[in-house]
């Protein structure tokens, strides 16, 4: 083959993954942890730009585990990563995490929090703490810029975690069960604001979440993952229609109670089979 | 504290003690143990003396070089073991056998290695303060939490900014505890050195006290080096508290 060819075929393909819709794409991802834990296995996903992707599954399928293959934070024992295209093997500045802990540093204020992935991409101090401070703004934190993490409640700590998310201005936000730890009301809450932030800032995001009502609220897909090892089940396409309707309207609607009773049925299903062994 | 239903400050059971002591030496019960108020007045007439502040300065010396090597190397090899698994292995049992054992017995060693002058006295303190600063940052730093480190990597944090950033914030508690300790066990070994050495400054005071049974001096010397050690790791205890406001909210 001659080098002009070559050269042609590295352009096409270029193309291809700029028109590419799917940001971040994996595929044949395996995961075997040391001591024989295989978590992972034939993982083929394809994550839509600027759409909200959610990974359900029963406890211990490897949801995290998939989660931190993508963040770039876990090495995979096979298959690839790729964003825009690229195959990818480490954290990148496309990419941010919101921690299931928050994650945040005790010692440091709430802008100083918000601005540390600026500050570790070399960020001049004076413009990271005002683009931080923009971002705590969004997330309705104002007037916190100087408190301490213990200062603030859970709900408060992980509006932290989530503008220091924003603030480095990744395409793709990986959040694992990032409301977990906060009461029902502030997590409906949450799911609002995200919704809103994403309308604004037209992000990717992969969302881990043990809670289906959240999934089918906030997502565009949801992948439902068999347990260990996790394999891709189904992807349900909720398709809610939110224009012009409440929160509430859209939680009693047949369609919403429909896909969460339809997702319930599978995961009801291997609890079942797992009670059979 | 509380006494017979009464709430006392803590101050009241020194002055219990202190009362004891002189009421002890009053009655010339216990013939090590001279009045208080004697131990007093010649603890002022030392720290008037010359020789006392030349023993001061050259102890201070000594006491602050092998300090400060005890801090730098201390908290490099506890951030080494908690980092490295190899290097924990490798160090771990051995630095907890020195932490534990007693050094004065190595001090003769360290004597004919180093000669009988003040190198071997900075070695004998850093011997005695190296370990527990080891051991302590080494604590700090293998308890971070792990998700703040995945934090600073998912960001993209650099091998310095990790260290510089992070996990010495995030281990400062213990490292500052490590130093507190290590303070203590160092004015030990500035006086055990000094002893055992060349019986120079403070040894040598202590010695010629001990020697012609001049115990208002001896204890004197011993107020002032106790106040010393006391006013240090409450400097440090100070610093330590002001860091507390996260210690606590680690978890
Ligand atoms: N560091 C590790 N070493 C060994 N096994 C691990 C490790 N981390 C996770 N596992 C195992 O891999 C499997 C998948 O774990 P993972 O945390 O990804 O699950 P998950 O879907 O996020 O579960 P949950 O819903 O409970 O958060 C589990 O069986 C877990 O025990
Ligand atoms: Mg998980």
């Amino acid at each position: 083959m001659s080098s002009q060819t070559a050269s042609l075929l590295v352009e096409e393909t270029n193309q291809v993954n700029e028109q590419s819709n799917d940001i971040v794409e994996v595929t044949g991802i395996e995961k075997v942890y040391p001591g024989g834990t295989v978590a992972l296995q034939g993982v083929d996903l394809a994550f839509p730009r600027g759409k909200m992707t959610t990974l359900l599954g029963p406890s211990g399928c490897g949801k995290t585990t998939l989660l931190k293959i993508i963040a770039g934070l876990l090495d995979a024992t096979a298959g690839e990563v790729r964003i825009n295209g690229k195959v990818v093997s480490g954290p990148g500045p496309e990419r941010a995490f919101v921690f299931q802990d928050f994650a945040l540093l005790p010692w440091a204020t709430v802008v100083k929090n918000v601005a540390f992935g600026l500050e570790m991409q070399g960020v001049e101090k004076t413009l990271r703490e005002k683009k931080a401070r923009e971002y705590i703004i969004k997330v309705g934190l104002a007037g916190f810029e100087d408190n301490y993490p213990h200062e603030l409640s859970g709900g408060m700590r992980q509006r932290v975690g989530l503008a220091r998310a924003l603030a480095v201005n990744a395409d793709v936000l990986l959040m694992d069960e990032p409301f977990s730890a906060v009461d029902e009301q502030t997590r409906r809450l949450f799911q609002e604001e995200l919704l809103r932030l994403l309308g604004m800032e037209n992000k990717t995001v992969i969302f881990v979440t043990h809670s289906i009502e959240e999934a089918v609220y906030v997502s565009d897909q949801i992948v439902l993952l068999s347990p260990r090892p996790g394999r891709i089940n189904r992807i349900v396409v909720p398709g809610i229609d939110r224009v012009g309707k409440t929160s509430d309207e859209i939680r009693r609607e047949t369609g919403f109670l429909d896909t969460v009773e339809d997702i319930w049925d599978t995961l009801k299903k291997y609890l079942d089979d797992e009670r059979m062994i | 504290m509380n006494l017979f239903g009464y709430r006392v400050p803590a101050a009241f059971s020194l002055l219990i003690w202190c009362a004891l002591w002189e009421v002890i030496g009053q009655l010339d019960a216990v013939f090590i143990f001279p009045p208080l108020s004697a131990v007093l007045v010649k603890l002022v007439t030392i720290l008037g003396q010359n020789n006392f502040h030349e023993a001061a300065i050259i102890s201070l010396k000594a006491f602050s070089i092998g300090m400060f090597w005890s801090i730098v190397v201390g908290v490099f090899l506890g951030f080494l073991m908690g980092r490295v698994e190899a290097a924990n292995k490798l160090l771990g049992m051995w630095v907890n056998i020195f932490a534990s054992a007693p050094l004065s017995s190595l001090v003769p060693v360290l004597m004919l290695l180093f000669g009988f002058g003040q190198t071997t006295i900075i070695v004998t303190v850093f011997l005695f303060a190296v370990w527990i600063i080891t051991l302590d940052t080494y604590a700090g730093v293998s308890h971070v939490n792990p998700s703040l480190n995945e934090m600073a990597k998912s960001f993209g944090a650099s091998k310095w900014n990790m260290y510089t950033k992070v996990l010495f914030w995030a281990a400062l508690p213990e490292i500052l505890a490590g130093i507190r300790m290590g303070f203590i066990r160092a004015v030990k070994g500035v006086v055990i050195g000094q002893l055992l050495v060349s019986v120079v400054a403070l040894g040598a005071m202590f010695s010629r006290y001990s020697r012609s049974f001049l115990l208002e001096e001896f204890w004197a010397l011993a107020l002032i080096l106790f106040v010393f050690a006391l006013g240090i790791s409450s400097m440090i205890g100070w610093v330590e508290r002001k860091v507390e406001y996260y210690a606590g909210s680690r978890a």
